[in-house]
């Protein structure tokens, strides 16, 4: 079954024309991605990589019956592009552009409410990787080949951390039914919360493995949500245990400002809420073997 | 992006922030000639660097002759003042504020912050002023008053009110102070701030409210629509090495330990640095070179890493996808080609074409030590750093 995107996902690209948006693109439709058509304003009408392009999400989405899109549009114009989506109907949305403000991102949360819980487009991103579900459907920056098919869904901000966790995998010969990029941006679209409970709804899945950092309190929140109503069980990873307080670690949203922030209080509270912990980052293939061994 | 206390000042003070008199100086002339001119016969002279807790650094001094001022003007100008939001480096005061003393009858705290986990901007406040919000989180949680800003339509008086009257403020004082937590709030938005923090704001003995210190910090992925306020960095109050790191699109953060990181993409750095750690050694710095290892961008994080002496010893770690580990040895054959090498250089590639890379780097004749994972990379990089003896 997988998650969000499946071979029949209809998927629209935002910014489509462009060099990164065509560059990604034509990737995505290798892997077998159903891209049909994208936006760019002012270059409706014209064909590019044999798909129609359209000035607006609202033409695009009417011609085309598409239900997801990705953003590849400059941080200027991105939030502006999401509540786009949101108002065309998309249901799954995967920003990629990384370096939009906070306080639009705000503005595009706010804007979002006003979508019942059952029409609520669910916003990844932005500042991802994109996500992935193995041999089906790639919405994403990442290279394909690294994961395999599977039961394992992986929900992560960090694009590369992301790719050494699934290369492990594929190596001991894991499958993953989905991976999610949340982003590395202090205010997202969505959190490790969010599809934890979807995949726990999922029957393709069996165990999920979440991959946070240091900064904000998503990881927290998914452990202690986890341990009240998960059944599938739940492996974590916190990267960052050697990050000073108040320093900005690449990511926009990687840094620890308040009490619980730092990698260590995040593990010790996972480890509490009974998340099976990966102690370092040369272990998430063994750590979700053993699990899954002992959940069959 | 950081300003200094007198620049967030003159923002806050369009917004209908009331700011004591006070004037910038660079010498102690200077420092002089604005105490005169703002008349008086008490005036405070304050270090600007972008730093809290000054006070406790020593750079802030209050002064009651012009004498004085000017010898807390020398004192101040040129001196390196360490606080622990400086780090032990220390920051070097350029410039100095000169400010009318004000009789202080009670303290306020007040903030506006992004709130992570409300997704919307708070407001922070404490009729507990002058200590830091850290301090009060622990020792008087009871004291914190919060409230969240709808994005929708801003923040509304009532907002304010609440907070004013929760704070036990004199009814004389309701006005001033709401129009005061407003303008903060308006700044924030209008200019895109990630923080607006006044700490204290003051109640003289007057009955009027001071913002006595004032402290903004702005969204630098929103500084493209706001050039006026990128116009504001003052660059001596940034490390040198992360300044010349972010200028070429790398992402540096300076640490104390003796392995230089070179890596591609924040949260596979954080694993990085987290397994050095792990087979006992200690990272030198955070890098992220971005998700594109080209030569150039290699050599630059060559250079970059080799610039602090600390390092003794470097560890690559790229995890290649769309550019493949191939092109990606290349880059970094090409980077180590153009450098006299000093410090073993240990290399982890993984992804697209991986056995290529590797091949290529182990037939390149260069002193560089390949290896296969995560961890084996970890462990050689801290063999290597303690065969140099430290």
């Amino acid at each position: 079954m997988a998650i969000h995107l499946k071979e029949t996902t209809k998927v629209l690209v935002q910014g489509f024309t462009g060099q990164i948006g065509s560059f990604h693109s034509a990737d995505m439709i290798k892997y077998g991605t159903n891209i049909v058509g994208g936006v760019t304003p002012g270059k409706g009408g014209i064909k590019h990589l044999d798909r129609p392009v359209f000035n607006t999400m609202k033409e695009a989405v009417e011609a085309t019956g598409a239900d997801a899109s990705i953003i590849f549009v400059p941080p200027p114009f991105a939030a502006d592009s999401i509540m786009e989506a949101a108002d065309a109907g998309i249901k799954f949305c995967v920003a990629i552009t990384d370096g939009i403000p906070s306080q639009d991102m705000i503005r595009v949360k706010r804007y979002m409410r006003r979508y019942r819980a059952n029409d609520k487009m669910i916003l990844t991103g932005p500042n991802c990787a994109g996500s992935i579900s193995p041999g089906k459907s790639m919405m994403g920056i990442m290279p394909g080949h690294i994961y395999i098919p599977g039961n394992v869904g992986v929900i992560g901000r960090s694009g590369t951390l992301g790719y050494e966790a699934a290369s492990q995998m594929k190596q001991a010969g894991i499958g993953i039914s989905t991976s999610i990029g949340i982003g590395g941006d202090p205010i997202n679209g969505s959190s490790f919360k969010d599809h934890l409970e979807i995949f726990e709804q999922d029957d393709e899945t069996r165990a999920v493995v979440i991959i946070g950092e240091i900064g904000g309190p998503q990881e927290v929140e998914a452990a202690m949500w986890s341990k009240e109503n998960m059944t599938k069980p739940v492996i974590g990873y916190i990267a960052g245990l050697t990050a000073p307080k108040g320093r900005r670690m690449g990511h926009a949203g990687a840094i620890i400002s308040a009490v619980g922030e730092s990698a260590a209080e995040k593990v010790e509270i996972l480890q509490e809420c009974g998340v099976n912990v990966v102690p370092n980052p040369s272990s998430f293939a063994p750590i979700v073997q053993d699990v899954l061994d002992k959940a069959s | 992006m950081d300003i200094h206390e007198y620049q967030s000042k003159e923002i806050l003070s369009e917004y209908g922030i009331p700011i004591a008199a006070g004037g910038l100086a660079y010498s102690p002339e200077q420092a002089v000639y604005r105490a005169t001119e703002i008349g008086g016969d008490v005036w405070v002279v304050k270090a600007q660097i972008h730093s809290g807790a000054r006070g406790k650094a020593g750079g802030i001094k209050v002064c009651k002759s012009e004498n004085d001022v000017a010898k807390a003007a020398e004192e101040l100008l040129g001196k390196k003042l360490v606080t622990h939001q400086t780090g032990p480096q220390g920051k070097v005061c350029h410039r100095i504020y000169i400010e009318a003393g004000c009789n202080i009858e009670r303290e306020i705290y007040i903030a506006f912050v992004l709130d992570r986990q409300n997704e919307s901007v708070t407001v922070v406040a404490s009729a507990e002023g002058g200590m830091e919000i850290e301090q009060l989180a622990v020792e008087k949680p009871e004291s914190i008053i919060k409230i969240a800003v709808d994005a929708a339509v801003g923040m509304q008086p009532f907002q304010a009110r609440e907070i004013v009257f929760a704070l036990g403020l004199d009814k004389t004082q309701v006005n001033q102070a709401v129009t005061t937590i407003l303008g903060c709030y308006r700044a924030m938005r209008d200019l895109d701030a990630n923080m607006v923090e006044i700490n204290p704001l003051v109640v003289t003995k007057e009955g009027n409210l001071l913002a006595v210190d004032a402290k903004m910090g702005f969204d630098d992925n929103a500084l493209f629509r706001h050039s006026h306020i990128s116009e504001l960095r003052d660059k001596s109050q940034e490390d040198v090495r992360e300044m010349n790191a972010a200028d070429r699109g790398l992402s540096y953060v300076g640490l104390d330990g003796n392995i230089g990181c070179i890596i591609n993409g924040a949260g596979l750095a954080m694993a990085t640095m987290d397994m050095i750690m792990h087979a006992g050694g200690e990272p030198a710095n955070f890098l992220d070179i971005g998700g594109g290892a080209s030569p150039e961008r290699v050599s630059k994080a060559f250079n970059l890493v080799l610039s602090d002496e600390n390092v003794k010893c470097i560890l690559i770690n790229i995890f290649a996808g769309i550019n493949r580990c191939d092109w990606v040895a290349e880059g970094i054959i090409q980077a180590v080609e153009k450098i006299e090498l000093k410090v073993p250089v240990i290399v982890r590639l993984s992804g697209t074409n991986v056995e290529q890379g590797r091949k290529m780097i182990e037939d390149s004749g260069l002193p560089l030590i390949m290896t296969e994972t995560l961890k084996e990379a970890a462990d050689k990089a801290v063999a290597a750093w303690k065969e140099t003896g430290k």
